[in-house]
Formats: structure tokens, C-alpha cells, sequence
């Protein structure tokens, strides 16, 4: 392992790797900060430019950069504008946007860079010893397992997302779920639910919906209800510093995020999304009775807590790629193509056969992460004067950004007809007080939940595999557990608000 | 009844729908030979839309109590709020989505900025005009040039 190290490192020393590394986290952030265009579309776009270079190290380092700057960048504008262009950075709007709201704009993107540093370092240690033994663990795993995995992570965000109303959680994941199986299925090649209209042909674009979902809404609640304190608050984003308490408040989160993160991201079809909303739920559950009551309001933790998960799960999704050649994301399905374009063929073989791609690409994690880490702190008071733009100019560029992310991504303008429907469909929800996360979350999954459906049911001929494999069984019983049990414990404690006081 | 239960009921009405439709009408395209298949396209569906009945039901007969948290905006008074200039984005929206192709985009997006930020209450010309001029033309130079993905930069009529 050390030889490799030293291949690596020279590999990914070298003045036009460094480079490529900078200019990947840069270019990342800054497109990555505009709502709607997530690291898919970023790396999409550059795959022209990698390729193009010949050489598949400095093609994958480059890729690999923009996927951490375009995270990072996504992260920034779910805080300061609550317009997550990612799935994976919707939690961090969660503690990240009401603590920019209340002026604390400034240690937010510190804590956000802090934990992404954190977590994506901590990430590519473990990547570094893990990546053998684990994927012989992710081996084990069938499609049963795969869909039963899906199930889980699917309930655990429904039973999550809100305070007492699991059944409006559960209810927008299967929204989201049936909005999924619009179009035409890569199993099937059968279009269903179209309603004979030719563009929902290719389903709905994930990016439209995310727009519509979360950018829409906020820049007409803008609209509807000006906020005036955002007026004196903004352009003094001072508070950059962390107190010695904080730190000591995250660090434990960090160190738990990083480990859980990876894991998830090691598992193909359970991303940065996944880890970064299992993380801020874990975290929640665990704190104490006070910390709770933070979370949704501006904790430290809670920000801090899908910051890191998202950024440890980038890493470990590459886990699966660079030793099984298995995509384990979307985003990592579009590097895979690019380094089949180069003719090098991830999978077992690669640490063997060409140990430099392997071990560059892990060191330039490291580099790229601290680069993250040195060039965007100090920027952070430049990227947070966002937030002094007068409302006046501030909406109708959000609003630009919506449509012009929609319509670079499908090159449609019915796909602008549909943003505008779903987003007031989507005001109307937020109205009603409808969590908005798990419908985008179910949308995601959809496909890849069905196909690893079919894939058990066609291998068992039936619903057979529920019960013939002991794991997927396991799983769906949790995930049967995580849905019921917040009802039943909201029921326990009103019955004990209600009565006298129980012994606890 | 509230707004969420109208949700609801709407979400129930678009799942018996989709139920509907999958249960009853979409098998009978299907080719004999898929129809072996342990799984048919309508498998998963089917499954959805009973769970989403149930979870609209759960919600529809307020058998879930969740405590009413103070929500930001209110909508039992909506006309309260700045609903107009709300609606007339929208329609602007609508507008640009309709014009992008036939006005060309340098056109459609100045015109959108300017009027966005007139519907605003933004009436500073001077300061307007150039930064919307000025950002419609850095972002078709960025997504043109630099992304090389194509937008039609005039209007049909004159070319472009």
C-alpha cells in the first residue's frame, strides 16, 4: 500500500494534475452554486473537455474536482438561498438557510466547509484501506437487497422529514415515486402514464423538479412576504469563526457522519442524498431533548451533520466504482463512461493493472479537498455578499436561474411549462405544510427501486425473494418499523400528557 | 375543511386514478409473451397506489394528529400578502417559456429581468437597464461559448 501511496502521490504531484485539480474545485463551486445545475450536469459538460486531455489520470482527477467543487458550490447556495440545486445538499437547507437567515450566514459556510473537509478527507482514508475488503461485502448484495436497502432508506426519510406527520411524508415519497414511473421504463421499453403527451415520453427531468420543487416556491414566498430585516442583516457576514464550544459541539458529529456517509455511499443506489438525510436524522435522534428542539431552526449540528455525509459518501461511492466498475450514483455512472471513453476499464483489475489511475485519484481527493478547504474559506465573505443583491434583482434572477437550469438540461420549452406547474403545485403543498424532500427523494429512487424490483422478481419468479432471503426480509421489516413506530411513540406521549406522568 | 386535507383529497382522487389505470387498463396492451413474466410493467405501480391511497386516507381522516406548527405564510390570508406581483411572475414565467424559442434568447431574457424587476417596484432605469442587458449577455456567452450548448441568441424573423 505504501508504494502505491508513492505512485499516487507522484502521479497526482505532477504541476498539471495540481492544476487540474484547482481549476475542477473552482469551476465546481461556481457552477455548482447556481441552483439547478448539480454536479450530474457539471461533469456531463466536462467529459468533452476530459477526454479530450488523453490522459485518463488527469481526466478522472479533473472529473473528480468538479464533483467536490460542485457540491460544495451546492451546498453554499442551500444555504444562503435555501435553492439546493442538489439532492444531496437538500439537508443541509434544513439548519443551514434558518441560520443564514438569522445573520449567522457567515459561520454556516464555515461549519459547511469545515465538515465537507472533514468529511470528504476522512472519506478517502477510509476509502484507501476499506476499498478491497468492502467490496467484497457490497459482493454479497442482490438486487432483493438492493430494492429491500431502497425501502429503507426510502422510510427512514418519510419517518424523518417531519414533526407527528409521517403520513404527509409517506404520502409525497409516493408522489414522487409514481411521478418516477411516468414515461418510458429502461425495463419495459414501454411508455406508461404519458397520457399519449410526447414529452413526458422521457419521464420528467429530475432537474425540473428539483427546481420546482425547492427555487420555485422560495423566490415566490420572497415575493409574497418581503423579509425586512434581510436588509439591515446582509452584506456584514462577519461571524466567520467557530467558538472552541462549537467545534467541540460538531467534532463528534463529524467523526460519526464520516464513518456512516462512506458506508451508505459504498452501497450503489444509496448516495450523498441518502447519507446526507440518514445523517441529519441520526444526528437528530441522538441528540439530547434540547438539541432536538434546535434542529430545523439553526443547529450547528444539524448543518453540520449532512455537510459531512454528503461529502464522505462522494468518496465512498467511488468505492464501488473504481473496484467493482459498478456506478454506485448517477454522477458516478457519467465518470464511468468518460473512463471507458479513455480505454481504461474500472473493476477489479484496476488496482493491479494500473495502480497509478487508482492511488492518483485518492490522493488528488486529498488535494482536492484541502484546496476546497484553503481556496473557499477565504472566499467565503465574496460568496456570501449574494445575499446583499436587493430583493428587486435577487428574485428575477432566482426565477432566471430556475428556467435557464430547466432548459439547459432537456433543451425543451415545454420542460418551463411544466416548472411553472409543479412549482405552484409545490407552494400549494408548502402551504398545507407538506414536507416537499421526500417527493424529490422518491422521484430519484424510482427508477432504480423498480428495476432492482423486477430484476428479484424475475429472479425468484415471484415475490418469493421477501421471504427466501433472510437480509431483504430483515430490512423490510426495519423499514415496516421505521414508518409505524414515530406515529406509535407520538401516540405513547400524548397518552402521558394526557394521564399522570410515567415513571421516566 | 383545511388546505392539507384538500391535498388530500386531491392526491387521493390523481391515486385512484392512477390505480385505475393500472390495474384495470394498462395490462390489456400488453404482448402475450410479457404477460409470462412474473412481473408486468403494471406490478410496481399497482402497489403504489394502494399505499398512497392508504397514506392520503391516514391524512384525509385526520387519524395522524400532528401539532399546528406557525407556518410563514398564513394562506387563509393570502390576499394579504404581495399576491399580485406573486401571480404576474408567474405569468411572466409562463411568457418567457413561450417566447424562448421564437423571440430568441438575448430577447426574451433582457425583456424577462426588466419586467421581473419592474413587477418589483424596481424603477431605478439607470441602474436596471444595464445589469439586465449586461447579465442576459455574460450568461448566453457562458452557456453558448464556454458549454457549447446552442441557444437561439435573435429572434426567427431576423436570422438568428
Amino acid at each position: 500500500m505504501l508504494e502505491g501511496l508513492l505512485i499516487g502521490l507522484q502521479t497526482a504531484l505532477s504541476f498539471q494534475n495540481i492544476l487540474m485539480v484547482i481549476g475542477g474545485c473552482l469551476i465546481g463551486t461556481f457552477i455548482g452554486m447556481l441552483p439547478g445545475l448539480g454536479p450530474m450536469s457539471i461533469i456531463a459538460i466536462m467529459i468533452p473537455v476530459a477526454i479530450s486531455m488523453g490522459d485518463p489520470s488527469a481526466a478522472l482527477i479533473l472529473l473528480a474536482g468538479v464533483y467536490y467543487g460542485a457540491i460544495f458550490g451546492g451546498s453554499t447556495s442551500s444555504i444562503l438561498l435555501n435553492a439546493p440545486g442538489v439532492a444531496g445538499t437538500v439537508a443541509s437547507s434544513f439548519d443551514g438557510y434558518p441560520m443564514a437567515k438569522q445573520g449567522k450566514a457567515g459561520k454556516a459556510l464555515t461549519i459547511a466547509a469545515i465538515a465537507s473537509f472533514a468529511g470528504g478527507s476522512i472519506g478517502a482514508i477510509l476509502l484507501m484501506v476499506f476499498a478491497p475488503a468492502l467490496s467484497s461485502v457490497a459482493l454479497l448484495f442482490h438486487s432483493a437487497e438492493y430494492f429491500a436497502l431502497m425501502v429503507v432508506g426510502l422510510s427512514a426519510i418519510a419517518a424523518f422529514a417531519g414533526t407527528g406527520q409521517v403520513a404527509k411524508a409517506l404520502l409525497m415519497t409516493i408522489v414522487g415515486l409514481i411521478m418516477a414511473t411516468v414515461g418510458e421504463g429502461a425495463l419495459f421499453n414501454l411508455p406508461r402514464f404519458t397520457m399519449g403527451i410526447m414529452d413526458l415520453q422521457s419521464g420528467f427531468g429530475f432537474i425540473t423538479l428539483a427546481m420546482a420543487m425547492f427555487a420555485l416556491p422560495e423566490a415566490l414566498f420572497l415575493v409574497l412576504k418581503p423579509r425586512t430585516t434581510r436588509d439591515d442583516e446582509s452584506g456584514k457576514i462577519t461571524d466567520l469563526r467557530i467558538t472552541r464550544q462549537e467545534a467541540r459541539a460538531i467534532a463528534p458529529v463529524i467523526g460519526r457522519q464520516s464513518l456512516q456517509g462512506f458506508f451508505i455511499g459504498v452501497l450503489p443506489g444509496a448516495g450523498a442524498t441518502i447519507a446526507s438525510f440518514l445523517g441529519y436524522a441520526v444526528e437528530r435522534n441522538i441528540a439530547t431533548k434540547e438539541e432536538q428542539e434546535e434542529f430545523g431552526k439553526g443547529s450547528i449540528k444539524g448543518l453540520a451533520a449532512p455537510e459531512t455525509a454528503n461529502n464522505a459518501a462522494c468518496t465512498g461511492s467511488f468505492v464501488p466504482l473504481l473496484t467493482l466498475g459498478i456506478p454506485g450514483s448517477g454522477t458516478t455512472a457519467i465518470l464511468l463512461g468518460a473512463l471507458i471513453a479513455l480505454n481504461v476499464t474500472p473493476g477489479p483489475r484496476l488496482m493491479l493493472d494500473e495502480p497509478q489511475i487508482f492511488w492518483a485519484v485518492i490522493m488528488s481527493m486529498f488535494i482536492g479537498n484541502l484546496v476546497l478547504l484553503v481556496l473557499n474559506l477565504p472566499l467565503i465573505p465574496y460568496i456570501a455578499k449574494v445575499l446583499s443583491i436587493p430583493r428587486n434583482y435577487l428574485i428575477p434572477f432566482i426565477l432566471f436561474f430556475t428556467l435557464m437550469g430547466a432548459y439547459i438540461g432537456q433543451n425543451n420549452a415545454t420542460e418551463l411549462l411544466l416548472l411553472v406547474a409543479f412549482g405552484i403545485c409545490a407552494t400549494a403543498l408548502r402551504f398545507a405544510d407538506y414536507p416537499l424532500a421526500p417527493l424529490l427523494i422518491g422521484f430519484i429512487l424510482g427508477g432504480m427501486l423498480e428495476d432492482n424490483f423486477a430484476r428479484s422478481m424475475q429472479l425468484y419468479d415471484g415475490i418469493g425473494f421477501i421471504w427466501e432471503r433472510p437480509m431483504t426480509l430483515g430490512l423490510l421489516v426495519i423499514a415496516g418499523l421505521l414508518v409505524v413506530l414515530p406515529s406509535y411513540r407520538a401516540r405513547r406521549a400524548r397518552l402521558r400528557a394526557q394521564g399522570v406522568a410515567d415513571g421516566d | 375543511m383545511a388546505l392539507d386535507r384538500w391535498i388530500a383529497l386531491i392526491l387521493a382522487g390523481i391515486c385512484l386514478a392512477y390505480g385505475y389505470t393500472a390495474w384495470f387498463t394498462m395490462d390489456g396492451s400488453l404482448a402475450p409473451f410479457m404477460k409470462r413474466n412474473p412481473i408486468w410493467p403494471s406490478t410496481f405501480p399497482k402497489v403504489l397506489s394502494v399505499i398512497g391511497l392508504l397514506a392520503s386516507l391516514v391524512i384525509l381522516l385526520g387519524l395522524e394528529k400532528s401539532e399546528s406548527s406557525e407556518p410563514d405564510i398564513d394562506y387563509r390570508r393570502l390576499g394579504q400578502y404581495n399576491l399580485g406581483q406573486a401571480l404576474l411572475l408567474l405569468a411572466l414565467m409562463v411568457a418567457y417559456a413561450l417566447g424562448l424559442r421564437p423571440l430568441g434568447f438575448l430577447f426574451s431574457t433582457a425583456a424577462f429581468l426588466i419586467l421581473g424587476s419592474f413587477f418589483l417596484g424596481e424603477r431605478r432605469w439607470v441602474v436596471m437597464l444595464p445589469v439586465s442587458l449586461i447579465a442576459t449577455f455574460i450568461v448566453w456567452y457562458l452557456v453558448q461559448q464556454v458549454l457549447g450548448i446552442y441557444l437561439r441568441p435573435l429572434p426567427g424573423f431576423i436570422g438568428g
